[in-house]
């Protein structure tokens, strides 16, 4: 009898492990919701995640996923992950997927660089644009024992001998913290050629370089450094966006009379080929979420800033988006 | 109040009923988690975060570092018994651990392996309690020159499992480097050896890999000679740990833990490395030399504990920076600021519930780990009595399973069966394989530091050592390279000693299945 135990043993582990990946693949959707909205909430929608469980994809996804669910504008909305080659194995199986008004991915600039760096035969500008979820900007850090003290300072030394100012970023060539610096060289006559970019594998990553001075300065989204901003062991010398970031007493670029806005955002788009109706469905049900409370109050938890653009004004968006990636990433060989 | 009170009060909040279920839990899925190939820790709790959306923010926690550290003591269970790694941390475990179940001594590897675990994941918690600030402090003060140095150093490793021949050991470490290589190039964002397939641009997973070389080349290797060898099971021996084992473990777990904590620690440190270092220092220790390679329990020890101790090494930035050192750190993270808590250099001060609260639990649940595995280790030794067709199959199928589930890409399991075909082919021709997985997870960091220091000193050379731990290390690896040498000027100088004898037993049987 005792091996029948040991296959019993392997039976109960395997039925774990199904529990274990059970759970993930409903976990974003909100079982057993049913809604008595009178316009009749979406459903079946599937959002997939082109990422790793737990990247800022995921998060985004899962939490637009809850909010629609808790406001009952959609109902079992699924998320999924299918990762790869920095988001455009899933942008592939989205542009294959030609008129299935069932599904939508989440992504973001990363997707745009990637589907350059990576040769992607399917490109975004190919997709359904349903709307712009939330953006934030670029920062300019340096170390608090970093000679430079203005972003002037900084632009000075980095245009005498760009190779000697070492730039670190928490992405890989073609993510958001790669062309951010690769733009900035560009708007202040540098050749981004010439830019000495260290890629480190993310925030945990990049903070101890600049907290030890190692790199001489870093470009990354602010938000992951908030509290080292706040205890001063972080320096900003400029933010990448429109307007001033809330919280960071730091001049934006345009400010500094340097030409650029840069803001890394994140997205939902659909398969081509959807009709206007099945969009509109969905640009509605996405409308509806973003005007409720909850979403606002997830908004804040995360430390997302609001870019809520929808149909039109979010397809120009993409198109320029996908233009000025291209550019500066063929100016690098890398497209 | 001081550490000792706060922690008592850390106590009383994880001993509450709620939370003692939350802990077990935890370690139970860590468990699960850690014994499937392909679903780390990292990816387990990613996919439970939504379900803890109304959990209290201290309980979720806890939850989540029992996974974490249960994922820890489940990964060796199927690296000892069936050849296969269930992380890319105990790799290593599976060298000796395995040919200890082949001699009939599974329990007695289980068993130092969860008895390691539970005295290393102990102490570090301890260290973590007391010296986060300092030890965080040392670990952020690392740049890529130290990296580097202490890679040089781990690849030194690979010279202790090269195998008999030395020809056929540095081809499949080149065989490693240059799997390695597959996928985006870090700096310049070039695509090196994806011949056009997108899916290769990451890179192949180590897991993925490790899973093909060793368990699936050796169920094929199993498979073709089964009519040939007769069918035997292999045998189970006696469940518990003898004096014997207590005494050479012992040692072995003290040291694993003084490797594994820093390293977890380190921004890049990581949990394998320290697991390779820990084998060579016991493998050069050991009263037992002749052991070595054909299961000691040193090998077993040693590593299990090394990977344990860096798993509380991760937990100290995290909770003292904010700084996830691995994906499972980033994910709890990610977990903490789903809860409203600001991670950093305040947390210990804002949250002292929450923080004392997380570390009591770490204590419980290592408790709670060494109460469940060590009455499962004869247990789980007894499935090494299935016949072995069917055992084969059943690794075959957590192979499969696995692999898919890491990215749940049918094309990992085309890789898989491609790299299970290599791994058959190199037991055929006599190649040792930890070599090849040695290369494969060092040789990407090794570029990645080699580049990153050169870059950041503008391409002068003294980036190589420009920081004082770099030089240090470099000492260390000049000293064990010279070692050899000076030994043999000494012997012979002095030609009453007796030369060092090569035991008969480590040529090996060419049929039989390599590491």
């Amino acid at each position: 009898m005792r091996p029948m135990n040991a296959l019993r043993a392997i039976a109960v582990a395997a039925g774990l492990a199904f529990a274990a990946t059970g759970c993930g693949v409903t976990g974003g959707a909100d079982a057993g919701k049913t809604s008595s909205a009178p316009a009749g909430p979406l459903t079946g929608l599937r959002i997939m995640v082109p990422n790793t469980p737990g990247g800022g994809y995921d998060t985004t996804a899962r939490t637009a996923a809850k909010v629609m669910g808790d406001t009952k504008t959609a109902t079992n909305v699924e998320v999924f992950n299918l990762a790869g080659a920095g988001g455009t194995v899933g942008l592939a199986r989205l542009v294959n997927e030609r008129g299935n008004k069932d599904l939508a991915m989440l992504m973001g600039l990363g997707v745009v660089g990637a589907s350059y760096t990576n040769k992607s035969e399917a490109k975004l500008t190919a997709t359904t644009p349903l709307a712009r979820l939330i953006q934030e900007p670029g920062a300019i850090m340096v170390g608090k024992d970093s000679p430079y003290k203005t972003i002037d300072d900084l632009v000075k030394v980095w245009k005498e001998d760009p190779s000697k100012v070492s730039v670190g970023g928490g992405s890989s060539p073609g993510g958001p913290d790669h062309l951010l610096p690769m733009q900035l060289a560009k708007a202040v006559g540098i050749d981004p050629k010439k830019v000495n970019f260290v890629s480190f594998d993310g925030g945990g990553d990049l903070l101890p370089a600049i907290l030890g001075n190692k790199v001489g300065f870093a470009a990354s989204g602010a938000g992951e450094y908030l509290q080292q901003i706040k205890s001063g062991e972080v320096r900003v010398l400029a933010t990448s966006g429109e307007s001033r970031l809330e919280g960071v007493n730091a001049p934006t670029l345009k400010e500094s009379k340097i030409d650029l806005v840069f803001t890394n955002w994140r997205g939902i788009v659909a398969p081509p080929g959807v009709s206007d109706a099945d969009r509109d469905r969905i640009v509605d049900a996405l409308t509806k979420m973003h005007a409720s409370d909850e979403w606002k109050a997830a908004l804040k938890t995360r430390g997302w800033s609001d870019a809520f653009i929808t149909g039109n004004e979010f397809k120009t968006f993409l198109t320029d988006q996908d233009k000025r990636v291209a550019d500066v990433l063929k100016e690098l060989g890398l497209a | 109040m001081d550490t000792f009170n706060l922690l008592l009060q850390g106590f009383s909040t994880a001993l509450t009923p709620m939370n003692l279920m939350f802990a077990c839990l935890g370690v139970l899925l860590g468990t699960a988690v850690g014994v499937l190939p392909g679903i780390g820790p990292a990816m387990a709790i990613a996919l439970l975060l939504p379900l803890t959306y109304n959990l209290e923010p201290t309980s979720a926690l806890i939850m989540f570092a029992g996974i974490y550290y249960g994922g820890m003591y489940g990964g060796s269970t199927t690296s000892i018994l069936l050849n296969t790694p269930g992380e890319s941390s105990t790799v290593i475990t599976a060298i000796e651990g395995h040919k200890m179940a082949k001699a009939g001594r599974a329990a007695q590897a289980l068993a130092t392996a969860a008895i390691g675990s539970f005295v290393a994941g102990t102490i570090g918690t301890a260290l973590l309690a007391a010296f986060a600030p300092l030890v965080v402090k040392f670990a952020v003060s690392l740049g890529p020159s130290s990296y580097l140095a202490i890679m040089v150093l781990g690849l030194l490793t690979v010279t202790a499992v090269l195998g008999a021949s030395k020809l056929r050991g540095f081809a499949s470490v080149g065989l490693g480097l240059a799997i390695g290589l597959v996928g985006m190039d870090p700096v310049t964002g070039q695509q090196r050896l994806v011949f056009g397939i997108p899916l290769l641009s990451d890179g192949l997973d180590i897991v993925v890999v490790a899973v093909a070389i060793f368990a699936v080349g050796e169920a094929f290797w199993i498979a073709a000679h089964l009519r040939r060898s007769k069918m035997s099971t292999i045998p189970v021996g006696q469940p518990w740990m003898g004096k014997q084992d207590w005494k050479r473990s012992w040692k072995p777990w003290l040291r694993g833990t003084a490797l594994g904590f820093p390293f977890g620690a380190m921004p890049a440190g990581g949990a394998e490395v320290p697991t390779f270092l820990s084998y060579s220092v016991e493998k050069k220790l050991t009263k037992h030399p002749e052991e070595f390679g054909h299961g000691a329990i040193e090998g077993v020890a040693g590593p299990e504990a090394a990977n344990n101790a860096s798993a509380a090494g991760t937990l100290t930035p995290l909770l003292a920076l904010g700084l996830p050192t691995n994906a499972t750190a980033g994910v709890m993270l990610a977990a903490l600021i789903q809860f409203g808590i600001q991670p950093g250099p305040l947390l210990f001060q804002n949250e002292p519930i929450l923080v004392w609260g997380l570390i009591a639990s770490l204590f419980i649940g290592n408790t709670l780990l060494l109460l469940i595995n060590l009455p499962m280790a004869p247990l789980w030794a007894r499935l090494l009595r299935i016949p072995r067709p069917y055992l084969y199959a059943g690794i075959l199928f957590f192979a499969t399973l696995g692999a898919y589930a890491v990215n749940l890409q049918a094309f990992d399991l085309v890789i898989l069966l491609v790299l299970g075909a290599l791994g058959f082919a190199m037991r055929r021709f006599g190649l040792p394989i930890l070599p090849l997985i040695i290369g494969l997870i060092l040789g990407p960091r090794i570029e990645n530091q080699l580049r990153k220091a050169f870059q950041l000193s503008a391409g002068d050379i003294s980036g190589l050592w420009s920081e004082p731990l770099a030089v240090g290390v470099y000492a260390v690896v000049a000293l064990i390279l010279a070692w050899p040498l000076v030994a043999l000027a000494w012997r012979r100088f002095r030609p009453g000693e007796e030369a060092v004898q090569v035991p008969a037993s480590l040529e090996r049987d060419p049929h039989q299945s390599r590491l």
